[in-house]
């Protein structure tokens, strides 16, 4: 059996349910108490937990996610919450050199079974230093594995494996997508990590994106599909450690892969896919690959900046038939 | 372990003796750990010369007695986390001087399996949460271990450690207020040597009495002389029963001295001899020595005995991380992620 909720709805349930599964787990960070949360995602906890396991933080990113990485070293299981990822760049001394790395300096003997969550990305006109993604920042850094999604079951899945799984875990969702509904099952699941979906079966091209881009991806597809071009669509679910096999599968089947990623161009995790599908695909691809970022510029504060900023069905078809070697 | 004072005490009424307030088994218990400490780092500074232990590398010599208070002032359960100068906080835990000395040789049976090297010890079994490599960062680490031992209602504490250089980081302000807020059982210890690498404490504050910045938090707070073992242990005391108390954090400067530089490259050409002699004068290993002769503690034969097996431990120590095998280095992809079969990148 499943319901419609949306996605603020399912991340607290994720949330909830490993609560009342383990007591060593809690929520901390801004707002996310008295206020029920910056974007209500954690609305109610405080009155089902308690001021004990649902903690209001002040504002010292850098701070509390020392705290949290420190209770993590020592048996508690820790969900951090940022208000957004761009303010949690205060805290990445925290994230990358004590949560990421307690494993390997102590030789295994601490762990860290912390998850750090939040939005990432833009979020409408919000200008510069509140339109970023941190997910290749992240998972660049050895020790973390990284989850960033939007759709509201697999979101809600991937949080509970989050909070279970033993090593650090970021996990970055999206201001404008809490609102969004899915289906989501009524009984208890676990979604894995490292695992991405194929969202929608094709033939002619593959197209791989992961968090909000994946409405960019598949409202492009769909677009597609009226002009006779068959688009497969992969939702990578988790950046790390990537389920590069999935997409190989689908390129060996369609030999054209647009990348869509919201994060800007250089270094980030188009570019891995790019790298790793030539290296493990190279003979099937009968294009170069072409991806689709965010420009790479900061964003700008007005409407056009953003419509020029960001990646929209438009560029990803323009991408498509780049590929496919058909006119634009 | 927490009433050594009342314990010593007792020992000595029934005694007879009143020169010193201690027993004579703790003043013998601290004056082995400072000089185990003493002689690890001399063998330390040693085998660097000899490029035998790499990297950056920090000695605590001058700075033991802090070590000793730690011995006598805390109870099992309690946990310690502090920076990089940390080779004689991890001893004073009663980590194995052979394992420690084999780590920073980068040696297999290492503490860490020759992963972290002279910043980072780190051992479960005895409640050592590590050297931390960045100035200032364990001061919200063990602010969040001792968030644990209350979320959990243990007794314990959690002892963090950090140089002046480290007061002045944001990362400490935060962890106060959170600390006090929260009235969380961490015991801060600013390790107050006078110079953060070669700036001296006046230099980069207007505020040189570190404590006082307990001050705008409403955080208790002292500064406790550092070259006596037995203020130091005192002061842990006392700092460690308000917290036991519930009246969450407690901040202790300690005001001691470093006679090397900040690491093994240091020339410390930023302070004079005069002040180097000064606390030369106030040497805690030796003063304790003299402490239990002159006032008859235990007898020099009983001294020598103590040194003659320290001696014997630390060369053996060398000994040991000489002859261990050096790690494989396929052992790189262990300890990363918990997760078996993780897939790394190539």
């Amino acid at each position: 059996m499943s319901r419609i909720i949306t996605l603020r709805d399912a991340l607290r349930e994720a949330m909830s349910e490993e609560m009342r599964r383990d007591e060593n787990v809690f929520l901390m960070g801004e707002e996310v108490a008295e206020y029920n949360g910056a974007y209500k995602v954690s609305k109610g906890m405080l009155e089902e937990f308690g001021e004990k396991r649902v903690i209001d933080t002040p504002i010292a990113e850098l701070g509390f996610t020392g705290i949290g990485v420190g209770a993590a070293m020592n048996g508690l299981r820790p969900i951090v919450e940022f208000m957004t990822w761009n303010f949690a760049i205060l805290a990445f001394d925290q994230i990358v050199n004590n949560a990421a790395k307690t494993l390997s300096q102590s030789a295994g003997q601490f762990s860290c079974p912390i998850v750090f969550r939040g939005p990432s990305g833009s979020a409408g006109q919000l200008a510069q230093q509140h339109s970023q993604t941190f997910e290749s920042w992240m998972a660049n850094c050895p020790g973390l594995k990284v989850i960033s999604i939007i759709d509201p079951a697999d979101s809600k899945g991937l949080l509970k494996s989050a909070i279970r799984d033993e090593d650090p875990v970021c996990f970055m969702e999206s201001e404008v997508m809490y609102g969004m509904k899915g289906e989501v099952p009524e009984e208890e699941y676990l979604t894995p990590i490292g695992v991405a979906a194929v969202r929608k079966e094709g033939t002619d091209v593959t197209i791989v994106s992961y968090n909000k881009m994946m409405e960019e991806a598949k409202a492009a597809a769909a677009e597609l599909e009226k002009e006779g071009i068959s688009a497969e669509v992969i939702d990578l679910r988790t950046i790390k450690p990537l389920d590069y096999e999935t997409i190989v599968k689908s390129v060996k089947k369609t030999n054209r892969l647009v990348v869509v990623d919201e994060a800007w161009p250089f270094a980030g995790v188009s570019a891995e896919v790019t790298y790793q599908l030539q290296k493990y695909a190279f003979d099937y691809l009968d294009a170069p690959i072409v991806r689709v970022n965010s420009a790479d510029t900061s964003l700008a504060y007005s409407a056009p900046y953003v419509e020029e900023y960001l990646p929209n069905p438009k560029k990803i078809i323009d991408a498509v038939k780049s590929v496919m070697y058909v006119g634009a | 372990m927490a009433s050594v004072i009342e314990k010593g005490k007792k020992k000595i009424k029934s005694n007879g003796k009143a020169k010193s307030a201690y027993s004579k088994e703790t003043y013998l218990e601290w004056y082995e750990m400072m000089l185990r400490i003493r002689r690890f780092e001399e063998a330390t500074l040693m085998a660097y010369g000899q490029q035998k232990v790499r990297g950056f590398c920090h000695v605590y010599i001058g700075q033991e007695a802090i070590a000793g208070g730690l011995v006598s002032a805390l109870i099992p359960g309690d946990k310690i986390v502090t920076a990089y100068r940390q080779h004689g906080i991890a001893l004073s835990r009663g980590m194995d001087s052979k394992s420690c000395m084999a780590e920073l040789f980068g040696k297999s049976t290492g503490c860490v399996k020759g992963k972290g090297g002279s910043m980072h010890f780190f051992s479960k079994a005895h409640d050592y949460f590590g050297g931390n490599g960045i100035v200032g960062a364990q001061i919200p680490i063990g602010t969040g271990i001792a968030f644990a031992e209350k979320y959990k209602g243990t007794n314990n504490l959690c002892v963090t450690m950090f140089g002046d250089g480290a007061s002045r980081q944001g990362a400490l302000y935060e962890s106060f207020n959170m600390a006090m807020t929260w009235k969380i059982p961490v015991l801060y210890i600013v390790e107050n040597n006078g110079y953060a690498m070669g700036t001296s404490v006046d230099r980069t504050s207007n505020v040189t009495d570190i404590h006082t910045v307990g001050d705008a938090f409403d955080m208790a707070h002292e500064a406790i002389d550092g070259m006596h073992v037995e203020k130091v242990h005192e002061g842990l005391v006392r700092a460690a029963e308000h917290i036991r108390a519930g009246n969450g954090p407690y901040f202790l400067e300690i005001k001691t001295y470093r006679y090397k530089g900040h690491s093994v490259s240091d020339p410390a050409k930023y302070r004079t001899k005069e002040e180097l002699n000064h606390y030369k004068g106030l040497d805690p290993v030796k003063n304790t020595e003299l402490k239990i002769l002159e006032d008859k503690i235990a007898s020099k034969d009983e001294i020598q005995a103590i040194k003659d097996k320290i001696k014997i431990e630390i060369k053996e120590a060398v000994k040991f991380a000489e002859e261990s095998p050096l790690p494989d280095g396929k052992g790189l992809y262990e300890d990363n992620y918990l997760q078996k079969d993780f897939p790394f990148l190539t």
